[in-house]
């Protein structure tokens, strides 16, 4: 039974090239040119999912990407299946793996059914009225089943291995779907000159005009127009056509998101090609042509398989060549379906009856229908559909003049169609914030007034008439073109034989016979949300559509209501008793449909989801075998292994290296920014706590920096390299925002102050040689500078060369031993950095990484800005006050530090923490507390932040921030830890040479 | 994402910029002359208007000037960018409604 259901003759797709899929194991076949949901269909399979919350057997209900119900996971493995994905979209290839979702063990048999019987117990709001007691239940019981039952498909568990592109780009005029409306609209703009983009979110442009067997455009049939009109803006080198390219947001100022997928159709894509490609298009000009989506009726088991929208039976049949069923029975609200009618019954599906919800239909449609020998039943509704895995039957009942339902009447039917009219598709134009307005003569929302630059056309803006719709395209074309520059003519075509279209519709649940308790009508398929669930909210006492929309998850689903927010605001608004347009529509949120996060995540993955920053000394650390960490985006050396040494015996093998003899240190990450001028002194005066006017040329001085609260930003080493040139440095992770204020104060507070800040940190590379034997190596390489004590004391520079190369020396000291900073250009780093490794080996010089600088820093009680600082430590918190110039008249900050609040004695001040035993290393960020058992909550008097082993002092040492803890020097706290609390006395935080002897030598 | 009009570089992507919050703020002359309360207001103070708001921004990816804009926060259009130094400009009651708009 291949394809049984497939109308030879009929249709788009290729009848020549059968190709063979797999749905849940099972092999089909279908033709090229078919979706997954039209090849199920020619095998007379509607069977494709199962609800999201009653594990009801589902059937496919639309022919586009509105499709609620026909969600499936395409592909196989742990990495490449794609769940989620709508069948009605998927287009069919040779070897298509898929599977329905949401059943256990199988489609045809879901033991989640049972959901169905409990369905009384399982209302609105059900999840925030049950799980509420007992409390301590949440954790252990609710959530995980709750988590287990919820969602659809499942994720992948293996990386991606796709890749994803991304584009932008700029055009007059951007038109968003290749309906009649958006191919008149592109023509017309293209013809221009214009730079025109055309997307459509489906494999082949046209619309419904590739559904549509009636109407002639200039004599042709509508589809044969169609690839004229492609062949004309394929034409066009200013026109460019996206077909599977889906706008799915717009955002401020006309920049659409569109999601084009590139290989997903096809069954051996080449290896190159990404998967997808994200474009941001900033149009000059938006058309709109969206189109309209029809709505479903809402009555009992309008969910079962078989029944399906008018509109996409229609689709199936002219486009892909599918009956939908043998004996149909159409329910209409709208003359629309007797056209789909017709179009089945000249393809030999049995239409039994025509049920038209409107006392007396009348119009050339439905008379051609009765012509055509079809039964029509006026003022008829439908009051249940039978059947399980597929509906086997109707009740139809007469619609009595006083509003209720009539005896009811069984009529045999595989295929129930229903047509409660249009909607048009206001997605994009709501995303875009233009305001919706009501149209009482179409009983919808279509667009009001526009935000941005934009216009919708067709069917979208609710007009329907073919004529119509290609003149207001190209209305909407010339009107873009022309508001982008471009002087445009609209062109015209007659429109022949096209259907009158109807004025019905239908907004709400279907009149009913009985009360219905059991029943469900479904308003929002994907979320399983019934009817009763939207008067259950209002009963409840939910007024704004807003809340009943939360409430009820009706529209909430991943098809962000496209079939049912306007049912549901029928229901609400009869429920409420007030009219549609006072209760108003929910706000449409983007993406108009679901996009892969591979394709927001495009290149940005791996090692490209960063800049990786090395220093030019990188690759020989590497070849050392250094470890490394990440510093903001730097890439740093912490330390450098020997053998099977871990991290702590490394960094005390280090730490004792630099302390003993010498060691190297890449401190090439430094931000340094060069400041310079006539005005530069004055400068640092006002941005820096220190005072520099009578810094001579040649030395140097630690610098701090704090913001205009008080509180410390950066500091950094800074050199005075001539009366009007500083050297300055920052922090590795500081350097952007310390230029970023720099520059904020220069421009907008003292653009009168004559300064030209430049960043100057991948400019040089900084090699620091630390150590009692620093001066010994470095001395023969400085071709003849005089490095002594005398000519180079500490705290001072000197420009000269190294092996020739040009060298800003620096004689500072990150780790209280004698210590150069070699400041050389980056590209000669490595060779200096060589040079002076190897004139170092006799001296036993050792590379150190990270990780010693800080234990060695530590040792000094040399603060780390954001470790032993966090954005509320003024400069004398951190035992800096010595900084801070007491003559300066104003500097950044100086007003906040003298608030009363940042001289009080119990603020928090660095001091240093040793512990009883020698061996315990606190853990860093430990809280600390007065006596040791006191009650919770403690009161906390500060924390530690920084601690390390430190082999120098053959102990550990920590620093910490303590409440007055200057005054504490010598007193006992407390660092309660998990079991156990530890004692610490508090000292002045700097434990070795404390006179400083080891740096002016 | 917006459009921002950098008026040295042109129009640009927000994503080259850097908002530097409310403008026509400017730092007290001596600061040490200020009370606690005058100081706290110039720091800390700010607008959050339901409209029109004159804002600082940063061409951060691009000449690195900063600027002035005038922007409506409920619609985040901008009426018009401005060099910094420059009063804020007076805006007509129709460029304000369209901006509103």
């Amino acid at each position: 039974m291949s394809q049984a259901f497939r109308v030879p003759g009929r249709g788009r797709v290729d009848s020549a090239r059968t190709v063979t899929f797999t749905f849940d194991g099972r092999r089909f076949q279908g033709q090229a040119g078919d979706t997954l949901a039209s090849a199920l269909l020619a095998n007379g399979h509607h069977l494709m999912g199962r609800s999201f919350k009653y594990h009801r057997a589902r059937g496919v209900v639309s022919a586009g990407s509105d499709e609620p119900n026909a969600l499936v996971a395409v592909g196989s493995g742990p990495a490449l299946q794609t769940p989620n994905l709508r069948a009605t979209q998927v287009e069919v290839y040779e070897g298509l793996t898929a599977v329905s979702q949401n059943r256990f063990p199988c489609l045809q048999f879901d033991l989640g059914a049972v959901n169905t019987l409990a369905a009384p117990l399982l209302p609105a709001g059900f999840y925030y009225k049950t799980f509420m007691w007992p409390r301590s239940f949440w954790d252990r019981v609710y959530e995980p089943v709750i988590r287990r039952a919820a969602g659809l498909g499942v994720a992948p568990t293996a990386p991606d291995p796709d890749h994803y592109a991304f584009q932008y780009a700029h055009c007059d005029v951007l038109v968003a779907g290749a309906g009649p409306a958006g191919l008149a609209a592109a023509l017309a703009a293209g013809r221009s000159g214009a730079q025109v983009i055309l997307a459509d979110e489906t494999a082949e442009v046209g619309g419904s005009l590739l559904s549509d067997r009636t109407s002639r455009i200039d004599g042709r049939p509508a589809a044969l127009w169609v690839a004229d009109i492609l062949a004309e803006l394929a034409a066009l080198p200013n026109v460019r056509v996206l077909t599977r390219c889906t706008a799915f947001n717009y955002g401020p100022h006309n920049m659409v998101a569109l999601n084009q997928r590139l290989t997903e159709h096809l069954a051996d894509p080449a290896p190159d090609m990404p998967r997808e490609r994200l474009w941001q298009v900033r149009a000059k000009e938006v058309v709109l042509a969206a189109g309209a989506l029809e709505r479903p009726l809402v009555f009992e088991g309008n969910d079962r398989p078989g029944v399906m929208l008018a509109s996409a039976a229609q689709t199936y049949l002219n486009r892909y060549g599918v009956a939908c069923g043998k004996r149909a029975v159409i329910v209409t609200a709208d003359d629309s379906a007797y056209r789909v009618a017709l179009d089945l019954h000249a393809a030999g599906v049995t239409v039994a009856a025509i049920a038209d919800l409107r006392p007396a239909p009348d119009s050339a449609l439905m008379r051609a229908a009765q012509g055509a020998g079809l039964t029509v039943l006026p003022g008829t509704t439908i009051q249940r559909a039978h059947g399980s895995t597929r509906v086997h039957s109707v009740e139809l009942a007469r619609l009595l003049p006083d509003g209720s339902v009539g005896k009811g009447q069984h009529w045999r039917a595989d295929l129930v169609l229903m047509s409660g009219g249009y909607t048009p598709s206001v997605h994009l134009f709501s995303q875009s914030r233009g305001k919706l307005a009501f149209d009482e003569r179409l009983g919808v929302y279509i667009p009001g007034e526009s935000a941005e630059r934009e216009r919708s056309a067709g069917a979208c803006r609710g007009v329907y008439a073919l004529a119509d719709v290609l003149a207001d395209g190209a209305a909407a074309g010339v009107a873009a073109a022309g508001a982008a520059g471009f002087a445009a003519d609209a062109p015209s075509w007659a429109v022949d034989a096209a259907d009158a279209p109807g004025r019905g519709g239908y907004a709400g649940a279907l009149p009913r016979r009985g009360k219905g308790l059991l029943a469900m009508a479904f308003v929002d398929f994907q979320n399983d949300v019934t009817a009763k669930d939207v008067k259950l909210a209002v009963r409840e006492g939910f007024r704004s559509i807003e809340h009943i929309k939360r409430y009820t998850t009706t529209g909430m689903a991943t098809d962000q209501g496209k079939m049912s927010n306007v049912n549901a605001l029928g229901i609400a608004a009869d429920a409420l008793g007030r009219p549609v347009e006072k209760v108003g529509l929910t706000t449409f949120r983007p993406p108009f449909t679901p996009v892969t996060f591979g394709a927001f995540a495009s290149h940005a993955r791996g090692d490209l989801f960063d800049p990786d920053r090395r220093t030019p000394i990188d690759p020989w650390a590497r070849a050392q075998g250094a470890v490394f960490e990440d510093v903001s985006l730097w890439r740093r050396a912490r330390y450098f292994p020997r053998g099977s040494e871990d991290m702590e015996a490394a960094v005390r093998r280090e730490c004792l290296a630099v302390r003993g003899g010498v060691g190297i240190f890449d401190a090439s990450t430094l931000g340094k920014i060069e400041v310079v001028g006539p005005d530069a002194a004055t400068f640092m005066n006002r941005m820096y706590v220190n005072a520099w006017t009578k810094l001579g040329v040649g030395k140097c001085r630690y610098g701090l920096m704090c913001r205009e609260n008080g509180f410390v930003y950066d500091d950094g080493v800074v050199g005075r390299i001539a009366q009007d040139r500083f050297h300055v440095t920052t922090t590795t992770g500081g350097a952007p925002g310390v230029l970023a204020m720099m520059e904020d104060y220069l421009q907008t507070e003292w653009p009168d102050l004559d300064v030209w800040l430049t960043s100057t940190t991948e400019e040089w590379a900084v090699i620091a040689l630390q150590g009692p034997s620093a001066r010994a190596v470095l001395a023969p390489l400085v071709d003849g500078l005089d490095i002594s004590a005398e000519a180079l004391p500490h705290m001072s520079l000197v420009e000269g060369t190294i092996g020739g190369v040009p060298m800003r020396l620096f004689r500072v000291s990150f780790t209280g031993e004698l210590g150069f900073e070699i400041n050389v250009p980056a590209r000669q780093g490595r060779a200096v950095w060589e040079a002076i490794w190897d004139a170092g080996q006799a001296a036993g010089i050792t590379p150190y990484g990270t990780e010693t600088m800080h234990v060695l820093r530590a040792e000094k009680g040399y603060i780390i800005v954001g470790q032993e600082t966090d954005g509320t430590a003024t400069p004398d918190d951190a035992g800096c006050g010595w900084a801070v110039s007491k003559v300066k008249a104003d500097f950044v900050g100086k007003r906040s530090l003298v608030l009363p609040a940042m001289q009080a004695p119990d603020r928090r001040q660095l001091v240093g923490l040793l512990t009883e035993a020698p061996w315990e290393v606190l853990e860093e960020g430990a809280q600390l507390v007065a006596r040791p058992d006191e009650a919770i909550p403690m009161h906390v008097l500060g924390h530690v932040t920084s601690s390390y082993f430190s082999a120098t002092l053959g102990r550990s040492i920590a620093l910490a921030m303590v409440s007055g803890g200057r005054a504490r020097v010598g007193e006992t706290l407390h660092v309660p830890m998990e079991g156990r609390t530890i004692a610490v006395t508090v000292t002045k935080p700097v434990f070795y040479d404390v006179e400083g002897a080891r740096l002016n030598v | 994402m917006l459009l921002i009009r950098c008026p040295y570089c042109g129009e640009r992507s927000e994503i080259e910029f850097a908002n530097g919050g409310e403008a026509h703020i400017a730092r007290p002359a001596d600061p040490m002359s200020q009370t606690d309360e005058e100081w706290a207001q110039y720091l800390y103070m700010r607008d959050n208007p339901k409209g029109l708001i004159a804002e600082r921004w940063r061409h951060a990816h691009g000449c690195n000037r900063f600027f002035n804009a005038l922007r409506d926060t409920r619609t985040d259009r901008f009426v018009m960018t401005y060099e910094m130094g420059r009063p804020r400009p007076e805006i007509d009651a129709a460029t304000l409604a369209e901006a509103a708009r």
